[in-house]
Formats: C-alpha cells, sequence, structure tokens
C-alpha cells in the first residue's frame, strides 16, 4: 500500500466517489485539465471525462448557485473553492439556500452538495489566501463542517461528505497538505461526521484542536511530555455538530483543557468549545478553560503569518497556566 | 482605425394593442387562433387576480402575513406556466402564482406560505419545482443548476427562472447568463420587467435601454415582448421552451408589464409613485385587452364573464377555508422546527429538540 499526503487522500476519495456513485459531479475553477492548483483533482478529469469533471468560469456565486441547483435535481455535486477568502461570495447560496432547501420545503427537496476549499495559513500565499473562516460555516444552520487533519480522515471524512444527504462544507488545512505520508487503503470506508479522534492519550491535561494546528498541538504534547506531562490530544475534525461526548470524557479524567485554532477567538468554534465546557463540564475542571487562538485581527500578509497563528510556545505558554492552578 | 467587432439589435414583439385589436391581422403567431386556448388561460388569469384580491384582503384583516402581490403581472405568469411541461423546472421569485397554479401548486399553499407556515412550499404539485425565493435572484443559479443537472443526465426538460427588472441588475442573474452560455443550458430566464424595484423605478436602475441586453452581452439569444399581450409573452415562452429542449441552449425574455399593486402588503406605493402613472398602467394591463379580443372574436360574453367571476370568487374562498383550516386545526408542532432540518437529526439538535418539547407552546407572543 502507497502511503500518500493529505491531498492525495482527497483526490483518492474524490476517484473513489465519482467511480462509484454516477450522480458525483466535480466542479470548480481549474479543477479539470489543470487538476487544481493544490492538485486536489489532478488526474480525475482525463479518467472520468469533462462532464463529470467540469472547469467552470471564474465565478464564485455561480458556483455554488449552481451546485444547489444541481443537488436539488438529482445529482451529488462536490464543488471546490479555490482558496478560503474566495467563498465569501458563496454564503448567500449557503446560508439562504443550501443549509434551508430541506427544512423549508418540508423535505421535498434536498440539496446533497459538498464545498470544499484549502483553508488557513503558513503557505506564503498572497492577501485572502490564508484566512481560517470555519466559524463562519458551523454557525449556518442545516450544513456540516469538517475539516480532516491526516491523510486517512481526509479520505474518510471527504466519501462520508460526499455521501451525506445534505450539504457539507469540507475544509482542507493547506499548510499540511504535504506534511505527512500515511497508508491509506482505498477500501470505501467513510469516517463518522460527528466523532472527534484522540490522536494521543493523555492524563494531566486535554488538548482540542482540527486542522493545522493539530502539528503544533501533537509537537506541544511531546515536548510536555518530556517534562513528564501527559497530555492528551483531541481532532476535533467536525467542526458542526460537534462530539462534545469525548472533548467531556477527556476533560472529566484530566480536569484541565486547552483549546488551539488558528482562527481569530472571538466567536469562534473554541469559544463554543469552551462554553459546553463551562455548560456540562465544569465540575470536572480543576482550572479555567484557555483558549489559545490567532487574534481578532486582518490576517496578516505573508512576513507576519506565523507570529499571528498560535506557535508551539504560546501552547506551551497555556498549558502552563492551567497545570498553575491546583 | 476602429472597426466594429459586435453589435447587436433587440426586438420587441407585441401581438394585441390595448383596446384588444391585433396589431396586425397578417402576422400573428397560431395561438392568437387558439381560442379555446386563450379562454383557458384567460380563465387561469381571472382567477390568479381573484385570488390575489383575496390573499391582500386576508392580509389586511390579519389572517394573513405580508404577501406579495402578482396584480397586473398575470399574463407574463400564466404564460411561464403555460409554455412548460410538467417535467420542466420552474425557479420563480416570489409573486409568480399564474405560472404556478398552471403547474400545479394549490392556492392554498401559496396562502400557507404567506401565512408562515412552510407547508406551502411543500407544493402538491410538481413536487421538483423550486420554491419561492426571496434573497432577489438566486433562483437564476438554481436554474442554471437545474437545467445543468438535466443536461448532463441527458433529460429532455428545462429549467424556467423567473427574474425582476430589480433582480437583473444582481450579479447572480448575470452569473447565469455566463453559465448558460458556456455551457449551452437548456434554461429560460424571464425579466418580468415591472417597471419598479420596490421604490427605485426602471430609470434610475441602469441606463440601458432594454434589460434583454443584458442576456445579448452574455452571448445568448435575447428579445422583449409586451409583458401584457398574453399572445406576446406564450409565443416568446414556447419558442424558447421548445429551443432550450431541442438542444440549442438558453434563451433571455424581457416582458414588460406594469406592478398595479404595492411591492408587498407591507409597502405603500404612494410614497414614491404618482398615481397618474399607475392610472395610465391600468389602461395597458393584461387581462382587459384579452378579453376585448376574445370578446370581439366572438370567443367570450358577458354571461361567460359574469359566472367566470363567480367561479373564481367560489375557488379563492374554497382555497382560503383551507388555509383557515390548516393554520387553526392542524398547526405544526414546535417539533417540525427541528425535523427536516437533516435527513437524520444530528446528536446536538436531538438534544435541543427534546428541551422545545418541554415548552411546546412559548414564545411569539404577538
Amino acid at each position: 500500500m502507497a502511503k500518500i499526503t493529505l491531498i492525495e487522500g482527497v483526490t483518492l476519495a474524490l476517484a473513489r466517489a465519482l467511480e462509484e456513485d454516477s450522480r458525483v459531479v466535480v466542479l470548480g475553477e481549474d479543477v479539470g485539465v489543470n487538476g487544481g492548483v493544490f492538485r486536489a483533482t489532478a488526474g480525475l478529469q482525463q479518467r472520468f471525462g469533462d462532464e463529470r469533471v467540469i472547469d467552470t468560469p471564474l465565478a464564485e456565486v455561480m458556483i455554488a448557485g449552481m451546485s444547489v441547483g444541481m443537488a436539488t435535481q438529482g445529482l451529488k455535486p462536490v464543488a471546490e473553492a479555490q482558496f478560503c477568502g474566495f467563498t465569501m461570495p458563496m454564503i448567500d447560496h449557503l446560508m439562504c439556500h443550501a443549509g434551508r432547501m430541506r427544512n423549508r420545503t418540508r423535505g421535498r427537496l434536498s440539496c446533497p452538495m459538498v464545498l470544499r476549499f484549502p483553508t488557513g495559513g503558513g503557505i506564503h500565499a498572497p492577501e485572502h489566501h490564508s484566512e481560517s473562516p470555519e466559524a463562519l460555516f458551523a454557525h449556518m444552520p442545516g450544513i456540516r463542517v469538517v475539516m480532516p487533519s491526516s491523510p486517512s480522515r481526509a479520505y474518510g471524512l471527504l466519501l462520508a461528505a460526499i455521501r451525506d444527504p445534505d450539504p457539507v462544507i469540507y475544509m482542507e488545512p493547506k499548510r499540511i497538505y504535504r506534511w505527512q505520508r500515511e497508508e491509506v487503503e482505498d477500501d470505501g470506508e467513510e469516517l463518522p461526521l460527528d466523532v472527534c479522534f484522540t490522536l494521543r492519550d493523555g492524563t494531566d491535561v486535554t488538548l482540542v484542536t482540527w486542522g493545522a494546528m493539530v502539528k503544533e498541538t501533537l509537537q506541544a504534547a511531546d515536548q510536555l511530555e518530556q517534562k513528564g506531562i501527559s497530555a492528551e490530544v483531541i481532532d476535533v475534525a467536525t467542526l458542526s455538530p460537534i462530539d462534545m461526548d469525548t472533548i467531556i470524557e477527556s476533560v472529566e479524567r484530566t480536569g484541565r483543557c486547552v483549546i488551539i485554532q488558528e482562527a481569530p477567538k472571538h466567536c469562534g468554534v473554541a469559544s463554543e468549545i469552551a462554553a459546553n465546557l463551562a455548560d456540562t463540564g465544569i465540575w470536572n475542571l480543576h482550572a479555567p478553560v484557555k483558549r489559545v487562538c490567532g487574534y481578532d485581527t486582518v490576517m496578516p500578509l505573508y512576513r507576519n503569518e506565523m507570529k499571528y497563528m498560535p506557535s508551539v510556545a504560546r501552547i506551551l505558554h497555556a498549558v502552563n497556566q492551567v497545570l498553575e492552578v491546583s | 482605425m476602429a472597426r466594429t467587432v459586435a453589435a447587436f439589435k433587440v426586438d420587441h414583439f407585441q401581438f394585441l394593442g390595448q383596446d384588444g385589436k391585433l396589431l396586425d391581422e397578417q402576422h400573428v403567431p397560431a395561438v392568437a387562433r387558439d381560442f379555446d386556448r386563450l379562454t383557458d388561460l384567460y380563465r387561469l388569469m381571472t382567477l390568479t387576480r381573484s385570488f390575489d384580491k383575496k390573499a391582500v384582503a386576508l392580509q389586511r384583516t390579519g389572517k394573513l402575513g405580508t404577501y406579495a402581490s402578482s396584480l397586473g403581472h398575470e399574463a407574463a405568469h400564466v404564460s411561464i406556466g403555460a409554455a412548460m411541461r410538467e417535467e420542466d423546472c420552474l425557479a420563480p421569485m416570489y409573486r409568480e402564482y399564474g405560472a404556478q397554479f398552471y403547474r400545479g401548486v394549490k392556492m392554498s399553499e401559496v396562502l400557507l406560505y404567506w401565512g408562515g407556515d412552510e407547508r406551502g412550499n411543500d407544493f402538491s404539485s410538481p413536487r421538483h419545482d423550486f420554491a419561492w425565493c426571496v434573497p432577489i435572484a438566486t433562483q437564476c443559479l438554481h436554474a442554471a443548476g437545474a437545467a445543468m443537472a438535466y443536461k448532463l443526465k441527458n433529460e429532455a426538460r428545462v429549467a424556467v427562472s423567473i427574474v425582476g427588472d430589480g433582480g437583473s441588475s444582481k450579479g447572480d442573474f448575470l452569473e447565469a447568463i455566463n453559465a448558460a452560455s458556456a455551457w449551452k443550458l437548456p434554461l429560460v430566464l424571464v425579466i418580468v420587467n415591472n417597471q419598479w424595484a420596490i421604490s427605485v423605478p426602471r430609470s434610475k436602475q441602469n441606463t440601458a435601454s432594454t434589460l434583454a441586453q443584458k442576456g445579448i452581452a452574455g452571448g445568448l439569444p435575447s428579445i422583449q415582448v409586451d409583458g401584457n399581450d398574453l399572445i406576446a409573452c406564450l409565443w416568446a415562452m414556447e419558442k424558447a421552451v421548445s429551443a432550450a429542449r431541442a438542444g440549442k441552449g438558453a434563451f433571455v425574455i424581457e416582458m414588460l408589464t406594469y406592478r398595479l399593486s404595492d411591492h408587498t402588503t407591507a409597502d405603500d406605493a404612494r410614497r414614491y409613485r404618482p398615481q397618474e402613472e399607475v392610472d395610465e398602467a391600468w389602461e395597458k394591463e393584461p387581462l382587459k385587452r384579452l378579453r376585448a379580443y376574445l370578446m370581439d372574436q366572438g370567443a367570450w360574453d358577458e354571461q361567460r364573464e359574469q359566472e367566470l367571476l363567480a367561479e373564481c370568487s367560489q375557488f379563492v374562498q374554497q382555497a382560503a377555508d383551507e388555509y383557515i383550516d390548516i393554520v387553526q386545526n392542524d398547526a405544526q408542532p414546535v417539533t417540525a422546527i427541528f425535523d427536516y432540518m437533516y435527513e437524520e437529526l444530528p446528536h446536538d439538535l436531538v438534544e435541543q429538540r427534546a428541551y422545545a418539547e418541554k415548552f411546546p407552546e412559548d414564545g411569539g407572543h404577538h
């Protein structure tokens, strides 16, 4: 079995979905002949033809709106937005139509579409290419939001997203597109869209994160281990709905929790998790919940982008704060 | 040195004058002589107007929420429904009841929607049509997506979307034109130009001499018709729908009509629109001229008119009774808020649903 990267996990799942379900159609800017600017759709048009893997005009509203239309009429569109910043014009169709199609027609119409796009910073990209807008999407009723952080989770979650009968936003942490290689069997096995992944067991503190921050969080856990501190690491992976049971169960054991997100702090997914911990698990906490986040600022241009994002040092700082409370 | 690399013209079609006389007896489409069909459509136009009057009355008496009237648009709307096959797909904006009644949407369903009940969007027929679309022009792209689906699946079906003059300013409309052009989609985009985008008149929306030419800019054949002339509207729609079905691509039709009502029942057009303009528009309205034509041709008479009005009044009363009965005796429970969010309810909503059940009647005090 070949070892593949996260983005190759995406490609593998797309190919599998195109193969197994004739209703699946991949569309987006430069996804066909060019194979996508990050190569996520490389080779798919050659293999499945230009009616299954469709190059679109440069029009994000059109991609979103037509995906809604296609989804209601028997297809399963898997649309790509080239970068997270270019999803903003699509929000009208997601919020006002995709997320409410089933509800507002009392189930007469549904909208089984996937919108996938690269998210987050750290690759020295131009302006509008590096934001982390997951909270905007997670706030939308009727839409699931997932973000894989490994090749196998990229594969399993994307298959689940495509097979799901409702709209799913699938965000790809592009900084770790090629960070790790992993053996992924192309067995068509999907992963659940509402379950966290515990990446590392621990007893002293629970580190909760998702997407590319999994990298720094695991590095922080390694450093803590050297100091004799045992950190549990949870990859939330499904940001709407969130599997709070797994997180609460972990915090019951560790009594301490630090949540790490690349996105701005204010009204972020980390805040939702912290609020849920306060609501349901506060008696198990030995220390306040800390959030280590991007700042509530504009994402800086690339010379400063790593200063914006949570670092291992910032994660360790927060862990020290929660450990100091006895 | 410059040379002309593109030039365009927009043809305007009208067959029936506002006096009910054919403008040119020699050059009329066949439908102008199909009196059975024309009287059927006239009956539906009249029913639509009766329905509209009833809906406004229900709103004024507190029995219906804000309602968007279709007064004056009956020829345009009915022609759209009449040119389509059941398997075709309509993506309306929110006042095209004439088109929807033709296709099988029930009057009580329209009332349920504006009466604040989602079951109004659960059309008994046709099940695949889009529901009303309030955000403006987004429906053009849904129709383009539907047309794309039919094309990819090799189905001989056509998607039709309706947008207003106001909506034709939006990117969604222009992106739909572009998509239809790029992929030669079986799509008909109808601009029902009623001259007013709430309070902004056509003259202030842009300086283009027609809205149809926006289609030409995107590469689509585009025409303008008198939207108060049922014969012109139907002729244009049938031409466009059959071309789309035959794989010849998309079409833009601008139907020139007039919004004789307020924008919605929440609006008061007297604030921004001179009464003389409205009075003048009443002279051109679509029912009057079709009725005059049919009477002139011996296909209609005053007795049939009176019978029709009585019949319509009975039908709309039945629809109103049906609507009132549903909201009074078969209200949706609080759990209905949750039950159609997803095919399978996620765990967090299962919890919220259970919580909501403890407060089944709370909230929403008027």
